[in-house]
């Protein structure tokens, strides 16, 4: 028992994050209405995007602005060690990966007012049963 | 000694996406979607992302939510699940 | 469906909480990530370009490139939206509200209007009336938000932000500008054709630096070529590029948020929404 609570405080991040993604990919895959998806995927992303972030995490570490940096002056007569600032390489991607998400976001939802305005609804099995009736599907 | 806040955040966030999936409103999950991105924002600040939790303070929680409650308003707001 | 979904979900979680077995330990300095690339970064980014946000650095100068994309996916992410959903066909019926009596006038004759002045107002369909502490709130607080929006690109080399965020910022000033007062007032100060121009001006910004760059010799988004010309400390020309850059991000991802949230809230008409 005293071996496996130091595993659990090292581990109990990532496992969470592992909900996360779960609860994401089950809304994705159960739920029927086209919005409720969509806000699965986003979860999805998160979850994802946090899992990076913490891999860049250091104990005992400042966040990843040079201190004493901003005259220009300090910056080159300190030395800067690699493990006193967060990695910020996960950082960087995430961020860029955060912006695309609300841009797809955004076009997902322009396609869901143009799907509820030709058929009138957002619920899968609907969707389906009109488009049976058009012919599109058997 | 931080972890307790981070393990704390963590949790809320998955009572809030649960609870964005689960509600039959959908102006409601929205709002939940909403403050599920906030959480997510204060945690990645306690990891010191500082401008990862900056870009989701002011895209996730701000303009997705606006652009959520937009297609809402433009949809319906009933849902079966 | 539901239980098989429940089912495919549960298999999944366990192969990756199987996997996290193999994972370093949370926040561990010796960590595969930490040890052998970013270290560089690290240490030499000051060096190199001057600038001490280290995720800027990253972002605008060693893989500016890369940014160059993401930014053009925001663009092409408005253009998407508006090609769905705009609307160019006339709404058949219309509102008027006299101002002086408050009587509300339908006109059902897509031909008849009438003159919009001192006398006759439009109105929405869904039309609640106008809340005076909401409005001037709004109309206060818009331009702070603006002015912090161009602090947080201004600022990107020093401290969190960038092109991204404060272009985010200050497109949701403008959308606080069409929830307080009505979508038709947005639509009136901004031209849907100068955000569509500026859209395609900020990702051209982004582009011009870079072949700039390589009229003077350097390599694509090279910064230290435009130093004959900045008039300055030639130290700093990384980080004045990386600052042209931001705008250029900023302007594009303003233009592109206006664009996405107009669209969706009026089904692309572009006169009446939230």
């Amino acid at each position: 028992m005293t071996d496996l609570l130091p595993l659990i405080v090292a581990k109990y991040n990532y496992w969470l994050y592992v909900i996360l993604m779960m609860i994401g990919l089950y809304a994705m895959i159960a739920k029927n209405n086209l919005i409720k998806k969509l806000v699965g995927m986003n979860i999805f992303q998160t979850a994802i995007i946090l899992f990076y972030v913490s891999i860049g995490y250091k104990t005992d570490a400042t966040i990843p602005i040079i201190q004493n940096a901003h005259g220009g002056q300090g910056a080159h007569s300190a030395v800067i060690h690699a493990a006193d600032y967060i990695n910020p390489l996960p950082h960087v991607l995430m961020l860029t990966a955060i912006v695309v998400s609300v841009a797809t976001f955004g076009v997902a939802m322009a396609l869901a007012v143009r799907i509820y305005q030709r058929y009138q609804t957002l619920e899968e099995d609907e969707l389906r049963m009109r488009l049976a009736d058009i012919g599109l599907e058997e | 000694m931080h972890w307790p806040i981070d393990l704390i955040v963590l949790t809320f966030v998955i009572f809030c996406a649960i609870a964005a999936i689960s509600v039959k409103d959908l102006l409601g999950t929205a709002i939940l979607f909403g403050a599920y991105s906030f959480m997510m924002c204060l945690l990645w600040a306690v990891m010191g992302a500082v401008d990862v939790a900056f870009t989701e303070a002011s895209v996730g929680a701000g303009v997705s939510t606006v652009f959520f409650v937009a297609a809402v308003f433009r949809t319906s707001r009933r849902t079966k699940d | 469906m539901r239980f098989l979904g429940f089912i495919i979900v549960c298999l999944t979680g366990a192969l990756l909480l199987y996997g996290t077995g193999e994972f370093p330990d949370w926040g561990d300095p010796d960590s595969p990530a930490s040890t052998h690339l970013s270290n560089h970064y690290i240490e030499k980014a000051i060096e190199e370009t001057q600038v001490p946000n280290l995720v800027t650095a990253v972002l605008a100068d060693y893989r500016g490139f890369d940014t160059m994309f993401e930014t053009a996916v925001v663009f092409c992410a408005g253009l998407a939206c508006f090609l769905l959903l705009r609307d160019f066909s006339q709404k058949k019926e219309r509102f008027y509200r006299h101002t002086p009596t408050g009587v509300i006038l339908h006109v059902k004759d897509s031909k008849k209007t009438l003159k919009v002045g001192k006398e006759f107002e439009h109105m929405d369909k869904d039309w609640v009336p106008s809340d005076l502490i909401i409005k001037t709130v709004c109309r206060i607080l818009i331009p702070f938000i603006q002015i912090y929006a161009l602090y947080v690109v201004a600022h990107g080399d020093f401290s969190p932000g960038g092109g991204f965020q404060g272009g985010v910022i200050f497109g949701s000033s403008l959308i606080l500008l069409a929830i307080s007062y009505d979508l038709k007032t947005l639509v009136r100060r901004v031209n849907e054709k100068v955000i569509g121009i500026f859209a395609a001006l900020g990702v051209l910004i982004y582009v011009g630096i870079g072949v700039i760059c390589m009229s003077m010799g350097g390599n694509f988004l090279d910064y230290s070529k435009l130093a004959p010309l900045v008039p300055g400390d030639p130290h700093h020309i990384r980080a004045l590029g990386m600052l042209g850059v931001e705008i250029g991000v900023g302007i594009a991802v303003t233009a592109a948020m206006a664009i996405i949230y107009i669209n969706i809230v009026s089904e692309g008409r572009h006169d009446e929404g939230l």
